[in-house]
C-alpha cells in the first residue's frame, strides 16, 4: 500500500469498487501521511480527520450499495478560502482564525454531494495575496522538491500537500496565477477555468473580476475528473456563466495532429531564465512530436499586464475586505475606546503586511482624484489585453509558454522587494485579465526544481486544455516524479 | 437683503418587494431583530448577490410613470464607508449609469398652480440596518433586518423654492409611488424617506449657496417645518456674517430645530466603483413595453377623469384622488349606489374621512366598506333615507351594527313617503291645535312654522320631510 | 510618483486600519515603489478604448422576488464578537 498516494483518481476508483480497500482505509491513509509528514511542508491549516473518517463511512455505505459517481470515496483537500460550514475558514488571515463558516461554498457542496471526503484545509497566502504562501499567518508552506524552496502561491498549501502525496487532489484559486504558478513550483497539474466556469460562491473574494476556483491533481486526468464536478452554473453567483459545463474526461484522448499552437514573443525574452527556457522548449518539441503545428505570435500589451493588473486588484479587494471590520464575525481588538478604534485596531490586528499594502493601494487608487488616472486607465488596459489574446487566438488553437520566468525561490527571497515578486507573475497575470482558461503541466527540472508550461485557451475550451495536457502526460511521465522525501 | 430659498430633495423609497434586493431574505417590518438577515445581507465572506426582478421592475415602474428615460443598460457601483449598519462596509448603488434618468414631475399646489420638478435620476441600492442605541450599557446595537431592502433614490433637480414647493413634491411622488403599488408609502415605519438639500441665495444671484443635507424628517409637516428652519438658520448665519458650512443636519421635531450630524462631519470620500460581483442590468424593449402595458391609471390622469366624467371639481376630484385607495373607494361606492356623484364625493371626503381621521385609520381599514357605504347612498337616493337618518345609520354602520338596509330594519327608521299615511300623520297632528289652524287661516303665517314643528315630531322625523310640507300646505289651504 | 508618510495616514485611516507610527516610512516606500511599477501604463495612450470591468460579456441575471431564507441568527452569530438580545453590539456610535 506505499503507493497508495501515488495512484491516479481512475486507479484509486478501481480499487474502490473493485473493494481492495474501503474509503476509511483510504483517508487513514492520507490522514497518517499528512501527520508524519506535513510538519515539514506546512501545507495544511487544519487537519479534518474525525469528519473524514465519518464522509469515508458514508461514501463506504454508497460504495456497498453501487451509488457510486467518480469521486466517491475519494479523498481530497480544499484551499482555505472556501467556506466549509462548521469547520475553521481561515483565509490563511489572523482576522479569520476564529470564523466558523456558517456555510458551505458551492464547489465545497458539489464535491461533498459527490462524495468526496474532505481531509482538512489547505495553507495558502493571507487571503489569497502572495506568489510563495509565505504571508499565510499560519506561517510559510515549503515546497516538497526542497524544503529551502517555496511552492509558490497562493495555492501553496494545495500544491505542496499534493506534489507530497499528502492528498490525490485539491481545490485551488486563481487571481493572477495562483493555481497554475504553484502547481509548475511543485510539479503537479493545475488548471484555472474560464472565468464564470466555476461557481466563486462562498470562496473568499480577493479580486471578484479575476478570481476563478479550479482543480490541482498530478495529472490533466485528475483535473477533469475533479473539475466535472466543480464546473456549472450556480444561480447563487451572478458571474457565474449559463453555458453548458461539459463532461471534461471525454475529449482527453483527441489525437493532436494539427493542432496550432502559438508562441508569444513576448513570453520568451530577456527576462525568461535560460535553464527554464530550455526545459519549456523541450516541451514544445515533445508537441511537434505528437503533431502539432508550431509558429510564433505576439501578444503586445502583456508587459502592461503587471501594472494593470496592481491596479485592478487591489481596489477590488480594498472594498472587498472591508466586511472584515470586527463587528459581525472575525477578529476584533479588546476593549475599544469607540468605533474608529474598533475598526482600525482590529483590522491593523488582522490584517498582516502584504494585504495592508494591497489594501491601502487598491484604497489610493479609487480615492477621489486618481479614480481616472489608475483604475479607469487599468480598465482599459485590460481591454488591450484581453484584444491581444483574442487576435492571437483567432489565429491558433492555444498558446503555449512557462508559467514563471525562474523556478522556485528560495524561503524569504521574495519578502525583501514586493515588486519584485510581483514580476514573477508576468505570464500568468494576462491570462486572469482577460478571464480565458489555462493549465499548468510539469515538463521537466530547472537547477532541479520543477518548471510548468503554459497551456492557455479559448474561453471555455477547457476539455481541449486537458486533451492537450493529457496526450502530453501520455507520452512523458514528469507528472509521475515524485519528491524523494515524500515516496 | 431679500433672499431666495433653493431646495432639491433626495426621496429614498423602499420598495414593495418580498425579498431583498440581494438576497433572499424577508422585507416585511418589524421581525425580532437580525432574524431576516442572511449570509450575504450580513456580509459574510465568500457572499455574493444576485439581483431581484421585481425590484427592477418597479424602477422601470417609476420611470415610465413618469415619462423619464429608462436606461437600457445600468451599472451597479459600490459606494464605499465604513459604518456598523453597512454590513460590507459599502453599499451596492448606481453611480455612472442610474436605472432611471432624466425626467420631470409635474406638480400641483394647493392654490391650483402648476410647478414643473426636473428629475435629475431615480436608481436602486440597497438600504442600510438600523443602530439602536438604547439599553446597552454604552455601546450601540445593530440590526441588519433592513439591510439590503431595496430602495429606489428619487434625486430631484434644485428646483424647488419654498419649504410648500418642496411639500408639494414630496407628496406628488408618495402619491405616485404608492398608485404605482411600488412603495407602501408609509414614513413613520421609514419606508419613504425624504432628505432635503436646502441652501439660500441673495435675490437675483445665479449661483446657488452652500448648501446643507436635512435628514431625519418623518412627516410632511416636518418636512416644512424643517426647510423653513433651516431656511431661517442660513439666513441668519449669512446676516451674521457668517458662512454656511457643506453638512448634513439631523431634525428634532421636539425641539422644531436641525443640527449638525456628528457622525457625518467627516469629508467622505466614497471611491465609487463598479461593482465585479454584478453584472451590467440588460433591459429589452418587450420588458420594457410589458411594464408599460401594466402600469395603472396615475393620480393626474385620474383626476381629470373624475372631473370630466363624473362632473366634480377639481379641488374634489383632487382630494379624491390624492390617494388610489380613496379613489378606488370612492368609484365603488358609486358603483354600488348608482347615485349621483356629487352625493357620493361628499359622503367620502365628509362623513367618511371625518370618522377615519377621528379614529386615527386609513381608508383601506375603514369599518364602512365601500359597498357598505354604497348600500347607504342608495337609500339616500331613492328617498329611503333623509339625510338626517342617513347619518343615524352610518354611525351604526361604523359600530358594526350591519349593513345600511338591515340597520334601516332593524331600527325601522324607513322614511314614510306614502301619501295616505302622510295626510293621517298631518290630519291627527292638526286635530290636536285647532286655535292655532285657526289662527293661521285667519292671516297669521307665523304660526306655520310652529305647526311644521309639530308635525314633525309626530312623524318621529321618519316622513319624507317635502312630502310633509306639502301635505301640509295643502291641509292649511283648502 | 511617490507617496508621502501623510498620504499613508491619510489612506490607512480611509481604509480603517491603523499603522504603527515606525512603520509609515516604510509603507509610503513600499507603495511608491508598486506606483512607479504601475505607472508603466503610462508607455501607452489609451484614449478611447473601451474600460474593461469585467471578462464576461454577460448580462445580470435576475433572481424571481420569493422569500427563501429562513431564520438563522442564531446559527450566524454563534461566532460573532459582541451580542445582546439578537444584536450585534459596537461601541457607541454619536450621531
Amino acid at each position: 500500500m506505499s503507493s497508495l498516494h501515488c495512484k491516479s483518481l481512475t486507479e484509486l476508483r478501481g480499487m474502490l469498487d473493485e473493494k481492495q480497500i474501503s474509503a476509511q482505509e483510504l483517508a487513514q491513509h492520507f490522514i497518517q501521511r499528512i501527520q508524519t509528514l506535513d510538519g515539514a511542508l506546512n501545507s495544511f491549516v487544519s487537519v479534518t480527520a474525525e469528519q473524514a473518517l465519518l464522509s469515508a463511512q458514508q461514501a463506504d455505505r454508497r460504495i456497498a450499495a453501487g451509488e457510486v459517481n467518480a469521486l466517491t470515496g475519494i479523498p481530497l483537500a480544499h484551499k482555505d478560502i472556501f467556506c466549509t460550514q462548521g469547520i475553521k475558514t481561515s483565509c490563511g488571515s489572523r482576522m479569520l482564525d476564529n470564523f466558523i463558516a456558517p456555510y458551505d461554498a458551492t464547489v465545497v457542496e458539489r464535491l461533498q454531494q459527490a462524495g468526496t471526503v474532505m481531509l482538512g484545509k489547505l495553507n495558502m497566502d493571507e487571503f489569497a495575496m502572495g506568489s510563495t504562501s509565505e504571508s499565510s499567518f499560519y506561517g510559510a508552506t515549503k515546497n516538497p522538491w526542497d524544503t529551502q524552496a517555496v511552492p509558490g502561491g497562493s495555492s501553496g498549501g494545495s500544491a505542496a500537500a499534493i506534489a507530497a502525496g499528502l492528498t490525490p487532489v485539491a481545490t485551488g484559486t486563481d487571481t493572477g496565477g495562483s493555481i497554475r504558478q504553484p502547481a509548475a513550483y511543485c510539479g503537479i497539474t493545475g488548471l484555472k477555468p474560464t472565468y464564470g466556469r466555476v461557481s466563486r460562491f462562498g470562496m473568499i473574494a480577493y479580486a471578484s473580476s479575476l478570481d476563478q476556483g479550479g482543480p490541482m491533481a498530478r495529472s490533466a486526468e485528475d483535473c477533469a475528473l475533479l473539475l466535472n464536478v466543480m464546473a456549472g452554473f450556480d444561480p447563487r453567483d451572478s458571474t457565474s456563466s449559463e453555458q453548458a459545463s461539459e463532461d471534461y474526461s471525454a475529449q482527453l484522448n483527441v489525437d493532436l495532429t494539427g493542432l496550432k499552437i502559438g508562441l508569444p514573443r513576448e513570453y520568451f525574452g530577456a527576462g525568461l531564465d535560460a535553464g527554464v527556457a530550455q526545459v519549456i522548449e523541450a516541451a514544445i518539441a515533445e508537441f511537434r512530436k505528437l503533431g502539432a503545428e508550431v509558429c510564433e505570435v505576439s501578444l503586445p500589451n502583456s508587459e502592461l499586464a503587471i501594472p494593470a493588473y496592481y491596479v485592478i486588484a487591489p481596489a477590488e479587494a480594498s472594498s472587498n475586505l472591508s466586511r472584515f471590520d470586527g463587528v459581525r464575525f472575525g477578529h476584533r481588538c479588546d476593549a475599544p475606546k469607540d468605533l474608529t478604534d474598533l475598526y482600525e485596531r482590529s483590522r491593523a490586528e488582522g490584517f498582516g503586511d502584504e494585504v495592508k499594502r494591497r489594501i491601502m493601494i487598491g484604497t489610493y487608487a479609487l480615492s477621489s482624484g486618481y479614480y481616472d488616472a489608475y483604475y479607469l486607465k487599468a480598465q482599459r488596459v485590460r481591454r488591450l489585453i484581453a484584444d491581444d489574446f483574442q487576435r492571437v487566438l483567432s489565429e491558433v488553437d492555444v498558446i503555449m509558454g512557462p508559467v514563471t520566468p525562474s523556478v522556485a525561490p528560495n524561503l524569504g527571497e521574495s519578502l525583501k522587494d514586493p515588486v519584485a515578486m510581483y514580476l514573477s507573475d508576468i505570464y500568468t497575470v494576462p491570462v486572469n485579465l482577460a478571464g480565458l482558461p489555462a493549465i499548468s503541466i510539469p515538463v521537466g527540472f530547472a537547477q532541479g526544481r520543477p518548471v510548468g508550461l503554459q497551456v492557455i485557451g479559448k474561453a471555455f475550451a477547457e476539455s481541449r486544455l486537458l486533451n492537450i495536457a493529457h496526450r502530453f502526460q501520455q507520452a512523458t511521465d514528469w507528472h509521475r516524479q515524485i519528491p524523494p522525501a515524500f515516496k | 437683503m431679500q433672499w431666495e430659498t433653493v431646495i432639491g430633495l433626495e426621496i429614498h423609497a423602499q420598495l414593495a418587494t418580498k425579498s431583498k434586493i440581494f438576497s433572499g431574505s424577508s422585507t416585511a417590518f418589524g421581525a425580532e431583530p437580525n432574524t431576516q438577515a442572511n449570509v450575504v445581507d450580513l456580509g459574510m465572506p465568500g457572499s455574493l448577490p444576485v439581483l431581484n426582478a421585481e425590484a427592477v421592475r418597479l424602477a422601470v415602474t417609476f420611470g415610465l410613470a413618469i415619462n423619464a428615460v429608462v436606461n437600457r443598460r445600468s451599472i451597479f457601483a459600490r459606494k464605499n464607508y465604513f459604518y456598523p449598519d453597512l454590513p460590507k462596509g459599502y453599499q451596492i448603488s448606481q453611480m455612472d449609469l442610474p436605472i432611471v434618468a432624466r425626467g420631470e414631475v409635474h406638480v400641483e399646489m394647493d392654490d391650483g398652480t402648476h410647478k414643473t420638478v426636473g428629475l435629475t435620476r431615480a436608481h436602486l441600492e440597497e438600504d442600510a440596518g438600523k443602530s439602536l442605541h438604547e439599553d446597552f450599557h454604552n455601546m450601540t446595537g445593530i440590526d441588519l433586518n433592513r439591510a439590503g431592502t431595496p430602495l429606489l433614490e428619487i434625486v430631484s433637480d434644485p428646483d424647488m423654492r419654498s419649504a410648500k414647493e418642496a411639500v408639494a413634491y414630496a407628496k406628488t411622488i408618495h402619491s405616485l409611488v404608492r398608485y404605482l403599488g411600488m412603495c407602501d408609502g408609509n414614513m413613520q415605519e421609514g419606508s419613504f424617506r425624504v432628505d432635503a438639500n436646502v441652501s439660500v441665495r441673495p435675490k437675483g444671484q445665479a449661483e446657488f449657496g452652500t448648501r446643507a443635507e436635512v435628514k431625519n424628517v418623518n412627516s410632511f409637516r416636518f418636512l416644512e417645518r424643517a426647510i423653513n428652519f433651516e431656511v431661517e438658520r442660513q439666513i441668519d448665519v449669512l446676516e451674521g456674517g457668517g458662512t454656511v458650512v457643506q453638512e448634513t443636519r439631523l431634525y428634532d421635531p421636539d425641539r422644531d430645530e436641525t443640527r449638525s450630524m456628528r457622525s457625518k462631519e467627516e469629508a467622505h470620500d466614497y471611491r465609487y466603483f463598479p461593482d465585479p460581483d454584478l453584472l451590467p442590468v440588460v433591459l429589452g424593449e418587450a420588458f420594457i413595453e410589458s411594464v408599460r402595458a401594466g402600469l395603472p391609471e396615475l393620480p393626474q390622469q385620474k383626476k381629470q377623469r373624475f372631473v370630466e366624467h363624473y362632473a366634480l371639481s377639481a379641488y374634489d376630484a383632487n382630494l379624491l384622488t390624492a390617494e388610489r385607495e380613496l379613489a378606488d373607494y370612492f368609484e365603488n361606492a358609486l358603483k354600488v349606489a348608482g347615485c349621483e356623484p356629487k352625493l357620493a364625493a361628499n359622503w367620502v371626503m365628509g362623513e367618511v374621512s371625518a370618522a377615519l381621521n377621528k379614529a386615527g385609520l386609513d381608508i383601506a381599514h375603514s369599518p364602512v366598506t365601500a359597498n357598505m357605504l354604497g348600500g347607504l347612498l342608495a337609500r339616500i337616493a331613492d328617498n329611503t333615507l333623509s339625510g338626517k337618518l342617513a347619518k343615524e345609520v352610518f354611525e351604526a354602520m361604523w359600530a358594526g351594527e350591519g349593513d345600511a338596509d338591515a340597520i334601516i330594519e332593524k331600527k325601522g327608521l324607513k322614511q314614510i313617503t306614502d301619501e295616505g299615511a302622510i295626510a293621517a300623520i298631518v290630519d291627527a297632528a292638526l286635530a290636536q291645535f285647532p286655535e292655532q289652524v285657526a289662527e293661521f287661516r285667519s292671516g297669521k303665517d307665523k304660526v306655520f312654522g310652529f305647526l311644521v314643528g309639530q308635525v314633525m315630531k309626530a312623524a318621529k322625523g321618519k316622513a319624507n320631510p317635502a312630502q310633509l310640507n306639502a301635505v301640509l300646505k295643502q291641509r292649511l289651504e283648502s | 510618483m511617490s507617496i508621502t508618510p501623510t498620504e499613508v495616514m491619510k489612506i490607512a485611516h480611509l481604509a480603517r486600519m491603523s499603522i504603527h507610527p515606525d512603520d509609515v516610512e516604510r509603507y509610503a516606500q513600499d507603495l511608491s515603489g508598486i506606483l512607479d511599477l504601475v505607472a508603466h501604463m503610462n508607455q501607452i495612450d489609451v484614449q478611447g478604448v473601451e474600460p474593461m470591468a469585467h471578462p464576461l460579456d454577460m448580462s445580470q441575471r435576475l433572481r424571481a422576488d420569493l422569500v427563501t431564507e429562513p431564520n438563522q441568527r442564531e446559527l450566524l452569530q454563534r461566532h460573532a464578537p459582541a451580542v445582546e438580545n439578537g444584536l450585534f453590539l459596537v461601541p457607541k456610535v454619536i450621531e
